[in-house]
């Protein structure tokens, strides 16, 4: 009886959260993926009896639609460039920050975290006034060293890169405080030891700081990687995929095509698209990390 | 000798930071002095980067031609809102550490894989759902489906199981029923976790824009997020408008980060090591 009532509180602590995320997390999978295999647009979500089921015709269009191509290898592109850069910069400075202990040092460790708590749309927009091609300050600041003026958003490779930046320069001082944690679990007996045996400060930091951050090394690839693959807010607000599309990102594919053009089915195909190559690239990314721990 | 020369290191290092902490804050203090200029100044060239003019104008505009008050409006309701997130969120996290029933671990492993899913795939179906409810272009509708994540649910579930048993026994004992051991003892003594998942709770309501972008449709029901990417859209030109949008975004979680610095900078800690 008594275990009874406790079952009954269980249900009411844990049943309000359990159910939410049911209707919003995992039933959506599934509604995904049945959606992908129908034309669901618009008329069908008035009149449900009109959606008809089409197999993976969505799929197959995906494969040939060449604006789908450009999102793919423009998000590839993101992937490769940004999850090194970020890797590195947030990882050098959480190494400088760690040099010292002092007020000076926590107070500017704030300076390198406030980014990553900014509201994105308020960094696009603040962002799109810097690179502004003829009154931008970034063009400006060139300009006194002599370098021409260069078109952050329009051209489409430059433009990339040029949402990478914004994209690093808001996604680093996340990953510093991870490093920074980890750096701050090393414990001072490895450094004494090294110390002992007349290690320079450059094997120091190569033999025993960079080996002993690889689980947070892991952990920042593994989830930088997933937030670039889902690179959207800096493309939608800022060139809204332009210029020639060279900022296309399959979130931003999603997006347009769902909610643009209401064509439902269509873009379920491509976020089915999206989640698998989240997990895939998760799953390699924990493989490659099994071998690494056998060596 | 030695310790000379790593104060001198230490130094250069400090140096080298700072260089990099303006660096790093250009776009924030770019934006504070745009905000202030007025349309004549703010695309000068060369730029002025104290205004020589000031100017409160496009601040008062964007409350009084444009509609940022009733933008404000519904963003303060939808932090309310996900407030009552924190509390499920809260409770959630207290029955998987203290309660047993049959099949929990298999649902605390489903909730935790949520962690795994991404917005974008869901974000169809999400919409699709709140239209079958009747919730878009609500409020409920913006904050429903963000009100709990697993991962803050993962958060508390680890502070909660740090609570002794024997507390709560003592509780029973006294007859109190399991709602009122919750608000009368534990939460009590839960103050720590409660105030940092009430700053990410402000942080992430106040930042939210994916889901009220799409839920929202009328802009009597917009935030202040997606107001400001309406306005990018509209004022691309206005600069010194757009400073003071985005300074309206940033100052409120930029004067809760300054005071509560400590607990933000745990909170991520925490949430990065899981």
């Amino acid at each position: 009886m008594r275990k009874l009532s406790r079952h009954r509180g269980a249900l009411i602590f844990v049943g309000p959260s359990v159910l939410l995320l049911l209707v919003f997390m995992v039933v959506p999978i599934l509604v995904a993926a049945g959606a992908s295999l129908t034309d669901l647009d618009l008329r069908g979500l008035a009149d449900p009896s009109s959606v008809e089921f089409i197999g993976l015709e969505n799929y197959r269009r995906l494969l040939s639609d060449e604006l789908f191509g450009k999102a793919a290898v423009n998000t590839l592109l993101y992937v490769v460039i940004g999850v090194p850069l970020i890797v590195v910069c947030s990882l050098a400075v959480a190494l400088l920050l760690n040099m010292g202990s002092s007020r000076l040092f926590r107070g500017l460790r704030a300076f390198y975290f406030l980014p990553a708590i900014t509201n994105i749309v308020a960094v696009a927009v603040i962002w799109g006034y810097l690179y502004n091609t003829d009154s931008g300050l970034l063009n400006y600041l060139l300009s006194l060293g002599g370098v021409e003026p260069v078109p952050w958003l329009d051209q489409p490779f430059v433009a990339k890169l040029s949402l990478i930046l914004v994209g690093v320069w808001k996604g680093a001082g996340f990953n510093m405080i991870i490093f920074l944690a980890a750096l701050q679990g090393i414990p001072r007996e490895y450094y004494e030891a090294a110390a002992i045996d007349g290690v320079t400060p450059w094997q120091r930091l190569t033999r025993i700081t960079i080996p002993l951050l690889r689980y947070a090394t892991f952990f920042v690839t593994v989830t930088t990687t997933i937030a670039w693959i889902q690179f959207f807010e800096e493309p939608f607000v800022m060139t809204d995929g332009g210029p020639l599309d060279g900022t296309m990102s399959v979130a931003l594919f999603i997006y347009q095509n769902g909610f643009n053009l209401s064509d439902f089915g269509y873009a379920s195909a491509a976020s089915v698209l999206l989640f698998l190559a989240i997990m895939i690239v998760t799953a390699v990314q924990f493989r490659l990390r099994r071998s690494d721990v056998e060596y | 000798m030695s310790s000379t020369r790593s104060r001198w290191l230490r130094a250069a290092v400090a140096a080298l930071l700072m260089v990099g902490a303006v660096v790093v804050s250009i776009p924030f203090l770019w934006m504070l002095s745009g905000s202030v200029k007025p349309e004549s100044e703010v695309l000068d060239i060369p730029p002025t980067l104290w205004p020589q003019e000031f100017t409160w104008s496009n601040y008062t505009e964007l409350f009084t031609s444009l509609d940022f008050g009733v933008y404000l409006k519904n963003t303060l309701i939808v932090v309310v809102l996900s407030f009552i997130g924190l509390l499920l969120r809260a409770m959630a996290g207290y029955g998987f550490a203290k309660f047993d029933f049959p099949g929990k671990n298999a649902v605390y492993v489903i909730v935790l894989a949520t962690m795994m899913i991404p917005d974008q795939v869901t974000m169809i179906p999400t919409y699709l759902i709140l239209n079958a409810m009747g919730l878009t272009n609500t409020l409920t509708g913006v904050v429903l489906p963000g009100l709990v994540s697993a991962f803050n649910i993962f958060l508390f579930r680890q502070f909660f199981t740090t609570i002794p048993n024997e507390l709560l026994e003592a509780a029973r004992l006294d007859g109190a029923g399991e709602i009122r051991t919750f608000v009368r003892v534990v939460l009590p003594v839960s103050g720590p976790i409660l105030a940092i998942q009430a700053i990410l709770t402000f942080i992430a309501s106040w930042n939210s824009f994916l889901w009220p972008l799409i839920v929202a449709t009328d802009q009597e029901k917009y935030t202040l997020s997606v107001g400001l990417a309406l306005l990018e859209g509209q004022y691309s030109s206005n600069y010194g408008v757009l400073m003071a949008g985005a300074a309206v975004m940033v100052l409120p979680v930029l004067v809760v980060f300054v005071f509560c610095q400590r607990y933000i900078v745990r909170g991520f800690m925490m949430s990065g090591l899981k």
